[in-house]
């Protein structure tokens, strides 16, 4: 691919599993053992009850579109997707996530709130695949 | 903290506002220091307390050659300066020091000394947000607005109005950026910043500065200056990422600080003159009126169309035309608080008659962090 100038995720120890998962194609959350909290972004505890025993599970990955913007001012590295959507999908599974919507025009017509969206990765480097979102049964 | 136990005695802007190329970031904070030890008849010597947020305590107090027993670097976003003020009142209660310099300085447009906005790769937002494009406030703190129009029927048009009522205030204030009236027309052909926001919804970006000092009420009385007391405070903080706010229809920080805040005073909505919500983006006026209560949810769009807010209304807000239309350096919360006094004062250009309660009330980062701060002429 063209050399890819946008920022790129720097994992940590709490959030390798994430990454890990994005690049095998699956989206984690995570889930507290104790109250069954599910939670994002991930952390090695329940930021609702505070228990250190929580685990990593594959979500559906399906959601809706629960809020967004349509960018006119670009961040470096993104001039030439101008103008484009910066977007916040909420999950089934109920957590939220910051992300873009894939393989439809960036308008306010063709993104409508509440729109069923599904997850579909992006690989960015050689370890790191971004989690995006296209409409369910949309045209990729 | 204890409701009127601590004033204002001193405060004042940089010498001049707008477009200040002359002047580093570490100067502006050091004028609206120096204009606002004059306005209150003190010294860099008399100053015991320092706070101030983007720089350091440290370098505002050697810079000012100051040697202060009480330092505070809170920096939360453009709501420091609110933060500074509840925790200045509680160091003075608590004899941490006596008199204590709050300064605030940006080179907002001119970037003389100013330093990058960004974090690390490695930070939530540099992998959590980031990678998806966002650039800045004008693309992040509007994410939640289309949420709050499809669930509570906020239009484009009431949004483009918050703008044109600022400006009439503005066009009150010979200090303001942009003093020539708009319509809704206007704000709606302006350029689009961040769909659905346009130009006109969006702060200025400008130099400038402003400074408080802050005593005893005891000893308010000594000063030349008519004193502003404090007599409610709050403050909270939610998250650093805008997009894991709870509720994208209201902020959390803003109803536990402004309630925390009412509370302290022991005052009811009427009793309110005077009003500030920092308005970096339109539709920070019509959160700020929900969630600190002075108008149910969903009813703040209408309550500003009908012109509750605008010159002669029953609630007058953002009187100095507000961060879109009077000045926008960054950390605009320092402003907000300016207006208050000078309206509590009785010299505010676009006076309100009469004035004795006034709100500022302040976000920080993109609804990251709230403050908010009752002041009054009069000690209860």
């Amino acid at each position: 691919m063209a050399e890819y100038r946008k920022p790129i995720p720097q994992p940590t120890p709490e959030t390798q599993d994430f990454w890990d998962g994005t690049k095998a194609g699956e989206l984690r959350l995570q889930r507290c053992s104790a109250c069954a909290n599910v939670y994002f972004p991930p952390r090695p505890f329940c930021p609702k009850c505070a228990s250190r025993k929580v685990e990593s599970f594959k979500s559906s990955g399906k959601g809706r579109l629960f809020s967004y913007v349509i960018n006119h001012r670009p961040a470096p590295g993104f001039e030439a997707d101008a103008p484009y959507a910066i977007a916040v999908v909420e999950l089934a599974e109920g957590p939220r996530l910051m992300t873009s919507i894939v393989g439809t025009p960036q308008t306010p017509e063709a993104l409508p709130i509440d729109a069923p969206v599904e997850v579909a990765f992006e690989p960015v480097s050689d370890t790191i695949s971004l989690p995006k979102f296209r409409l369910a049964g949309g045209a990729k | 903290m204890k409701p009127g136990s601590v004033a204002i005695v001193g405060a004042a802007e940089t010498t001049q506002m707008g477009v200040i190329p002359e002047m580093s970031v570490i100067q502006l904070h050091a004028d609206a220091a120096l204009n606002a030890l004059a306005d209150c008849g003190l010294t860099p010597k008399d100053i015991d307390g320092v706070a101030t947020a983007g720089a350091s305590p440290v370098e505002i107090a050697h810079y000012l050659g100051i040697t202060p027993t009480y330092a505070d670097g809170t920096s939360v976003g453009g709501c420091s300066f609110m933060l500074h003020v509840r925790h200045a009142a509680a160091a003075i209660n608590e004899g941490l020091a006596s008199t204590i310099l709050i300064t605030h300085g940006e080179s907002g447009r001119s970037r003389i000394g100013a330093g990058r906005f960004g974090g690390s790769p490695a930070s939530l937002q540099g992998q959590f947000e980031a990678p998806y494009g966002a650039s800045g406030p004008p693309s992040m703190f509007t994410i939640p607005v289309l949420r709050y129009m499809q669930d509570l029927g906020l239009t484009h048009e009431q949004l483009a109005m918050v703008a044109v009522v600022q400006r009439e205030w503005a066009g009150m204030n010979p200090r303001a950026s942009f003093r020539d009236p708009i319509t809704v027309d206007d704000v709606l052909n302006s350029r689009m910043i961040a769909y659905p926001f346009h130009l006109l919804e969006c702060c200025l970006v400008t130099d400038g500065g402003g400074a408080l000092i802050l005593t005893s009420a005891d000893r308010a009385k000594d000063f030349p200056t008519k004193p502003v007391y404090v007599i409610g405070t709050g403050e909270s903080v939610e998250t650093p990422m805008v997009s894991q706010m709870e509720d994208f229809t209201s902020s959390k920080a803003f109803r536990v600080s402004g309630k925390k805040a009412f509370d302290e005073a022991g005052i009811k909505h009427s009793d309110v003159d005077h009003l500030m919500i920092y308005d970096a983006f339109a539709h920070l006026p019509i959160y700020g009126l929900e969630d600190l209560g002075f108008v149910g949810r969903g009813e703040a769009a209408q309550f500003i169309w009908e012109g509750n807010t605008r010159p002669g209304g029953k609630l007058p807000l953002n009187t100095n035309g507000g961060g879109l239309s009077y000045m926008h350096s960054g950390m605009y919360g320092m402003y907000a608080l300016q207006e208050s006094v000078r309206q509590l004062r009785g010299v505010a250009p676009a006076q309100v008659p009469d004035a004795k309660i006034s709100i500022a009330h302040g976000v920080g980062g993109m609804f990251a962090a709230s403050g908010t701060i009752i002041m009054s002429n009069e000690r209860p």
